[in-house]
């Protein structure tokens, strides 16, 4: 694994290795010290052209409990108005000596890009409303550990199960990486959105697609509720946020609805009372805080993944469940 | 490979034997100074030129470029694209008036025209802007650029006239001297500025803003009838959706006085290009899928699209070097322009020779209002003359230019290389 820019890049045995070491590396917040020794030395560099308090927190902490230094830099506002061209600001830190850049922009395909212009390790935390791949594995690693608590089955994974992605799939690359990941896995996928915030020749899709919320509702193990951008209220794409809420809001009443096993997602933050009451954000079944501490986890593992080298992660033995793959990287 | 411009030298005399012309005959053709001569009584100190086996096309006509003198000289300039034009074929430009300052005053016009004059390896003539700064609202000085440069066409390239009302009153205003708009249809609602790939489902999976084809259609359709009602002439510019073909054709029907243009670009390449965000790929209108590009084939092949234009749209690397949405769309096309249309459309059989003297000579010339080109090859005739080679071939380097930029798609393609020589008012501009 060179780099990490789309969840399509990802081999079924890549996917579950990431998961697997994430699930070890999870142990790490437990400690005292939260440290492993197994990127000291590297550099990781932050280069977020786009303000996410969220996930720049996230793969800050995984590299510095690996041991990597890290380093954000941000690079607000479009290379174009600065003068700057994205190729020049890639070259420009490469040039420095960094082993991975870890890269959110606003425009798609920016982390594609970047991949071509440096000998780093691209780590694509989100581009435009193309993908956020890390934030799909994340999603994936909560999943399993949902279907594994709930079942009390130890190997229970993603076949069989029924994930409904409820927003503005057009504009959403929480929805693009979780489509092509969770495909990947074996699960079936449902999206749900007003035909206006359906993307186009959605059915070319590894996937399904729906109008009708409470249909797809009914057979949901996971609900995964996107985040609807404050623009799209203006832009036309559905008339007032009282009748988003009504049609694909996941209210008090749909909440009752929801098998008694079904988990609930957002991949954050949250508008409480438009596409997700209170009461279901809150709800027993709500694995939103897991999510994130997943993210930490998941990251580190990421991480792991492209810049590590041949030693375990894990130097102290820990107890694991499926420490097969904790050699990591394939070169 | 030289290029010469215009102005360094006299007319040449050149005899080229045994070439086969348009119609599909074959003889020999006579460069006697401006003007072709008689075969049959060239002195025997001519030069010789052994045309076995090539093709004796008049210069080609290209009515859209973008020069991009004055104002980003850096990326290219009147002396460099003309010089690009020469070795493809050309000996007549119409530079697009989107440059810095626009060409919405007569000053302007007369300096690219100007510039031209001393510089240019063939004739430019400077597309005047439909109003002033592009910006859609009040009318450029058409009358007093017509007057300058003799200009007919005007354009707003790069942008489109959304208004209406202004593009009615732009329409009956150029009637006073049988001017012509050429429209870039794209309504800006329907595909504004983060509008970079073909909608559906590429621009789904890349997460790239759509540019649906009625975007171009409906512009299309509303200036039909806009052109319809003032009895002016309307250009459609590099035509890229198939549903607009069927309102061009049905206009021309009617008796509307339409023509349109396509690209090489649009008649080989597809969307699909865009799935690694090389922003080469990025132009506007943006490539399509394979049922538009065989439209647009069909179409050049009936005459529902008159005319070539290359768009030839020069970069320089730091303005493609962004984001995908961020990056300038365009691409040059002067060099490869005859080799696209060799490969789409004459040798699938469906355009011959004569046909692509009339889509790349005689429809340009007669849209731009120009009477000493597209004229056949023949006695008596301006000697205009692209010297082919059907069957050269080689693989394209973007290096290997005469343009100041790169940004050329063909990049490592395999395509003809047919321009063998091309003389413009009997000078030899090019020769290889």
């Amino acid at each position: 694994m060179r780099h990490l820019l789309s969840a399509a890049d990802l081999s079924p045995e890549e996917t579950l290795s990431i998961l697997d070491l994430a699930e070890e590396m999870s142990e790490v917040r437990t400690r005292e010290v939260k440290k492993l020794p197994v990127l000291r030395g590297r550099t990781v560099v932050n280069l977020f052209f786009e303000d996410s308090t969220r996930t720049r927190s996230s793969f800050e902490i995984a590299g510095k409990w690996l041991s990597a230094d890290v380093l954000n830099v941000s690079a607000k506002g479009s290379s174009v108005s600065k003068g700057e061209s994205l190729r020049d600001t890639v070259q420009t830190l490469s040039a420095m000596g960094v082993d991975a850049l870890v890269i959110r922009h606003m425009a798609s395909g920016a982390p594609a890009q970047a991949a071509r212009w440096t000998h780093a390790a691209v780590v694509n935390a989100g581009d435009g409303t193309h993908e956020h791949p890390t934030q799909a594995l994340l999603d994936a690693f909560t999943m399993r550990r949902h279907f594994r608590a709930v079942s009390g089955d130890p190997e229970a994974d993603w076949s069989g199960r029924t994930v409904v992605i409820v927003g503005d799939v057009t504009h959403s690359r929480v929805a693009r990486s979780n489509v092509l990941l969770l495909r990947t896995l074996g699960a079936r996928v449902v999206l749900v959105a007003p035909p206006t915030l359906m993307p186009p020749a959605v059915d070319s899709w590894p996937c399904e697609a729906t109008y009708d919320l409470d249909a797809a509702l009914a057979e949901a193990d996971i609900v995964m509720m996107l985040r609807v951008q404050k623009e799209r209220m203006h832009g036309g794409y559905f008339p007032t946020a009282r009748e988003y809420t009504v049609g694909y809001g996941l209210t008090r009443d749909r909440l009752a609805t929801l098998r008694p096993d079904a988990a609930i997602f957002h991949p954050g933050p949250m508008n409480r009372g438009l596409e997700i009451s209170a009461d279901a954000a809150d709800a027993a079944g709500s694995r939103v805080l897991d999510q994130v501490a997943a993210g930490v986890a998941v990251r580190m593992s990421v991480l792991y993944h492209l810049l590590g080298g041949s030693t375990p992660p894990l130097t102290t033995p820990t107890p694991s469940t499926s420490s097969t793959d904790a050699k990591g990287p394939t070169a | 490979m030289t290029v010469t411009p215009l102005s360094s030298g006299a007319p040449t005399r050149l005899l080229v034997t045994g070439v086969t012309l348009p119609d599909g005959t074959t003889g020999d053709v006579y460069v006697d100074g401006a003007v072709f001569g008689d075969p049959s009584t060239v002195p025997a100190d001519v030069e010789r030129l052994d045309g076995t086996g090539l093709v004796a096309l008049p210069g080609l006509v290209d009515p859209h470029v973008h020069l991009r003198e004055p104002g980003r000289e850096d990326a290219e300039t009147i002396r460099t694209g003309t010089a690009a034009a020469a070795r493809g074929g050309f000996t007549a430009v119409q530079a697009m008036a989107n440059t810095t300052p626009v060409t919405d005053t007569a000053d302007i016009a007369r300096e690219v025209a100007g510039i031209a004059a001393d510089q240019g390896a063939c004739v430019v003539i400077p597309c005047g802007a439909i109003t002033k700064g592009l910006t859609g609202e009040q009318l450029a000085e058409l009358g007093l650029i017509h007057r300058a440069t003799g200009t007919r066409c005007f354009s707003d390239d790069g942008h489109c006239v959304a208004d209406g009302q202004v593009m009615r009153r732009a329409f009956e205003y150029v009637r006073a001297f049988d001017g012509v708009l050429a429209q870039h249809a794209q309504d800006p609602r329907l595909a504004g500025p983060d509008a970079c790939c073909h909608e559906g489902e590429l621009s789904g999976k890349l997460g790239l803003g759509g540019w649906p084809t009625a975007a171009e259609s409906t512009i299309v359709a509303r200036d039909v009838e806009l052109a319809a009602l003032t009895g002016a002439r309307y250009h459609v510019c590099h035509v890229s959706a198939r549903e607009s073909l069927d309102i061009i054709r049905a206009a021309k029907a009617r008796g509307v006085r339409v023509t349109a243009e396509a690209t090489p670009h649009h008649l080989l390449l597809t969307t699909d290009l865009l799935t690694g965000y090389d922003t080469t790929f990025k132009v506007n209108p943006p490539l399509r899928t394979t049922e538009h590009v065989e439209a647009l084939r069909a179409a050049v092949a009936d005459g529902t699209i008159d005319m070539i234009g290359t768009d030839h749209a020069p970069h320089a690397a730091q303005d493609k070097d962004h984001a995908f949405v961020d990056a300038r769309p365009g691409m040059v096309g002067l060099e490869q322009s005859l080799a696209v249309v060799i490969d789409t459309l004459v040798r699938p059989g469906l355009l011959g020779w004569a046909g692509v003297a009339d889509r790349m000579s005689a429809a340009p010339a007669a849209l731009l209002g120009l009477t000493d080109q597209g004229r056949p090859v023949a006695p008596g005739e301006p000697a205009n003359l692209c010297l082919v080679d059907p069957e050269a071939r080689h693989r394209v380097d973007p290096a290997d230019t005469a343009s100041l930029s790169r940004n050329n798609p063909y990049a490592g393609r395999e395509l003809p290389d047919p321009v063998r020589l091309t003389v413009c008012l009997g000078h030899v501009t090019y020769r290889r």
